[in-house]
Formats: structure tokens, sequence, C-alpha cells
């Protein structure tokens, strides 16, 4: 049986306590194939970004250069305990010198519902490209980085990332 | 796995869990020399958090009891300083020997609860609800001063009656599933639910940082989560049987050390 | 609302790359939970964190709300003279926070 709307916000909060959209997601897919009936208690929301989305938003950045893997190391726990606190690194490999530096850096994340995590500004001021911060993951998924370069080129790294929860999930 | 998907799963994972453990014979307690800290069955990047007093999100709540330690309250106009000097001298150690006897109601208190008749009673100021900001704050920063420390809460031999009622809580079935703390916490402690690790229970680190809050919140709290969790009914909070839980469970962890602010998934 | 809390070396030689660690209290508000009775809670973030030293900028971050709640971040830079390091946080709802250390380079 699959559980409708009403049901499941019954069951607690639980499922807005994340800030994903994925078991609504998954909601909205059963909603479907349910009588009229329920259909009009349901309002669509874009729930996960598109891998059109995530393009977009990569060519934002990105314009027509080539994106070339390399140079770029992403740290994530290989499987994440809680999605809402995940601790990501991300390294570049450069002199961060006057002449050949990292411009900016850029994450993206596939199956949140927005794709873009977080866009970083660094100089040769910085003296090391690496940064750390805690971001939230909505899925298992992929997570992308891009670094722009003082020459123009751009360098990704890529990383798979397993989300669990907690067993015994809070409803209040 | 989708959040509904997993608390269904945890319910067949608790089935199963059950339906092995009701041939066994009786909980029994982990022996002393075995017990642990849940710190020890985080993951890595979890532990970093904690360890590190600059990313440790509890620390903004340290600083906060800090400033409300020394912040003018109630109609007294009294701070905590002016009682208790500085907290680093007059709390070390108080947060590792709590729940405390107290002797004016002849029960059982938790730090929240002190807090509170503190307030109530010198500074002629409003009690602070549970989970509040303030009082998370004001908590936070009173166990930090313990931070490394041995539990040795329940050693008061009034506590006894307490300890012996929040024992039969513990290991008593309850809730829709039918199940005990004990079955899990003392029975299970080695295995995983549904993917994430089954911890032994020890409450070495509140109040503490929860992943899955986004905040800082208390035992109590988290005790909340465990009863709807086994679909139990949970008690309100304050209630004397969270804090003869809160007392069994820190005379359980005697001798653990205290880690406040802890952070944990 | 808390301090930030920061962490920043007090004294570092000079030309050293050093680290700076940074805390903050915020909810982050995603802007795309909702509550029980359906209603969207609407986006609360941090948008924009920025470091200067002496009045230079050092780093500066576009955030998004997939930054989890109190935001941690840790960079780099390079000990040049002694001053002030700042660090100014704006977000949503007019939220603006600032927070500065004092460095002696030698």
């Amino acid at each position: 049986m699959i559980p409708t709307e009403a049901i499941m916000r019954k069951m607690g909060g639980a499922m807005d306590e994340h800030g994903d959209g994925q078991t609504r997601r998954g909601l909205l897919k059963a909603a479907g194939t349910i009588a009229a009936g329920y259909a009009a208690a349901i309002v669509v929301r874009p729930a996960q970004a598109t891998p059109e989305q995530m393009r977009a938003a990569m060519r934002n950045v990105v314009g027509a250069a080539p994106v070339r893997k390399g140079r770029v190391e992403i740290e994530l726990p290989a499987l994440v305990e809680n999605g809402n606190t995940v601790s990501l690194v991300v390294t570049v490999d450069s002199p961060m010198t006057a002449g050949d530096y990292v411009k900016t850096i850029h994450v993206f994340a596939e199956k949140n519902p927005q794709p873009n995590v977080i866009g970083v500004h660094l100089g040769p001021r910085a003296g090391r490209a690496k940064i750390s911060t805690r971001i939230r993951l909505a899925d298992t998924q992929t997570v992308i980085a891009i670094a722009e370069m003082s020459d123009g080129s751009f360098w990704s790294a890529a990383m798979d990332v397993i989300v669990t929860l907690p067993a015994c999930v809070e409803t209040e | 796995m989708t959040q509904i998907t997993q608390r269904w799963a945890c319910g067949g994972a608790l089935l199963a869990v059950f339906c092995l453990a009701a041939t066994l014979a009786a909980s029994a307690e982990i022996p002393l020399d075995q017990r642990r800290s849940s710190y020890d069955l985080m993951s890595r990047e979890t532990r970093a958090m904690q360890d590190d007093d600059a990313a440790n999100p509890g620390m903004l709540w340290v600083l906060d009891g800090e400033a409300l330690w020394r912040a003018k309250t109630g109609t007294a106009d009294k701070t905590c300083a002016d009682c208790h000097g500085e907290a680093a001298d007059s709390m070390k150690g108080v947060a590792a020997r709590y729940p405390a006897f107290d002797t004016a109601s002849g029960r059982a208190v938790d730090l929240e609860q002190r807090i509170n008749i503190c307030r109530r009673d010198k500074q002629n100021a409003s009690p602070l609800a549970y989970e509040s900001k303030d009082l998370l704050a004001l908590t936070t920063y009173v166990a930090r001063q313990s931070r490394g420390m041995p539990i040795e809460s329940a050693a008061d031999e009034r506590l006894k009656p307490i300890v012996e009622t929040g024992r039969v809580l513990f290991t008593r079935r309850q809730g829709q599933l039918n199940l005990s703390c004990a079955q899990c916490h003392d029975d299970n402690w080695r295995q995983k639910l549904a993917g994430s690790p089954l911890t032994q229970a020890q409450p070495t680190g509140y109040p503490l940082y929860r992943l899955e809050w986004q905040t800082v919140g208390s035992l109590q709290r988290r005790l909340r989560n465990c009863l709807i969790g086994m679909r139990a009914e949970p008690y309100a909070y304050g209630s004397p049987e969270y804090v003869a839980l809160e007392t069994y469970l820190m005379w359980r962890a005697r001798g653990l050390k205290l880690e406040t602010p802890a952070v944990r998934p | 609302m808390a301090r930030p809390l920061i962490n920043v070396p007090a004294r570092v030689k000079r030309g050293q790359t050093f680290e700076i660690k940074t805390l903050i209290s915020h909810v982050m508000e995603t802007g795309f939970r909702y509550t029980a009775t359906g209603e969207r809670i609407p986006r609360d973030i941090i948008t924009s964190f920025v470091a200067t030293y002496n009045k230079e900028e050092i780093f500066r971050a576009v955030l998004y709300p997939a930054i989890a709640a109190n935001p941690f971040f840790s960079f780099y830079t390079v000990a040049t003279e002694s001053g002030t390091i700042a660090f100014e946080w704006t977000g949503d709802n007019g939220f603006s926070a600032t927070e500065s250390a004092s460095i002696v380079v030698e």
C-alpha cells in the first residue's frame, strides 16, 4: 500500500526535517497512480534538480570552456551518517603564486533540490587552495567540484557519496 | 533509502531483533570493562567535528551560556556569577554527578531542573523551558566545565531507589513493538540497525549537537526520540520518569568520561 | 544570537601560510521544507561570507541552501603584515554579522 500525503503528514514532520524533497518525490510518483480524488490535494513542487539543471548551473560558471578532469581533490565520507551535515574538503593542486593561482572553486550536488552548493573566490593571497565546510546532501549522489585557474582553464573532480539516515528517526 | 522506507526498515529490523531477543534470557547489563561511549562508533569525520573546539557547533552554545552566566536576570537582578563566581572553578565536576538528590523536594533533579530551581529561588526569575535556547546554552556551558572527568552520578545512597525506577523503565517492554531499551542497548549494541551502528546508549556528552536536529539538545529530547522510534508513548518534558531514566543511565555510565558538548549523527 | 566563533593564530611568521576557521550560529533554513499543514517555510540563509586582511579581500564565498546549519568554514591565507583579519556574514532578511581578530606577523 503506497502511503498518501495525508498519511505521511500524520506520521510526523520527519520528512520535512531534512530539507530535502526525496520522500515527497516518491510520494508524488505514487500519487500520480492514485485515483483523481486525491490529485486535487497535491501540489507539484520541484523536489530534485534534474541533470539539465545541474548542467545549466555548471554552464553558468564555465561557459563554453572545456573542463578537464584532474588537479582537484574532493574529500567526503564515502558513507554519510546524516545528510544534514556532511564534512567537505576541496583541495586544488596549484602553486598559488601571483602568476598561477586558483580563482574560484564551485561545488555542485546532482540530486539536491538545487544543484549549487557553494562558490568560493580565492586568489594568490590564499597560499593554499584548500577549503573546508559542511554541506547538506539530500540523497545518495555525485558531488562535483570545478576549479577555475588564473589562466582561464577549468579542472574538475567528482565523488560518489552514499547517504544514510539514523535508524530511529525523530518525528517531533 | 527514502525516509519512509527507512522507518519501515527500522520497524522491521526491530521486529527481527525482538524475535531473536525473545528467545534469550532477560537482558544482561554490559560488563563494566566493555562499556564504551558512542564516540567509538562514529565516523572519523563526526569524531573530528567533536574534537576540534573551533569546529564543534556545540561550542556556539557554550559561548552563549557563558554570556548568560554573566547576565543579570530576574527581579533579584543577579547573575549566576554573583553566587558561583567563575564557572570553570565552581562548576568543575558538577555535571559529572548529575542528576542529583534535591533535599528540599526529596527527589532527583537533573541539571536543567537545578538551573531552574536556582533561577526561582535565588534570582526570582521565571523557569526556562526544556530545549529553549537559553536553558540549553546554560546547561551546555555548565556541563562543559566537567569535560574529561569521569561520571560519578548516583553515588549518593538516597538516589538508589530512583536508579532502580530507572532500571525498571529501561528493561521493561513497552510500546507497539513491545520492546525494551535494554534489548537493543544492552543485548545488541554491537549490531547495526538499518545501516547505523547500535550504541550502548551511554549519555556521556549531553547536551549535545545532534546532526539530525541541526542544533544542541538535551538527554530528555533524545529519550523522546527513542520512545517515539520504538512506537511508545513519550513522557512530558521534566517528568519524573525521564529523570529516573537519566539517573539510571548516568549511573550505568559511571566511570566513563564526560564529553560535553558531544556531536552525534 | 551567539558571537561567531573564529580561530585565527595570534602570532605567525611572515610569509607563512596559516589556517583560519570560522563558525557561526544560523539555522540556514533551506526554503525546501514545509509545515505539517503544507505551507512552505521561507528560505532564510546566509548568502555571503567575506574575509579581509587589512581591508584586502582574502576569501569570499557565495552560499546556497546546501550549506549546513551553523556554517563552518576553514581556509588558508599567507601572513603578510600585522593587522586585522575581519569577517562579514550577510544573508536573507537583512542578516548581518561581523567579527574580527588581530594578528601579529613577526
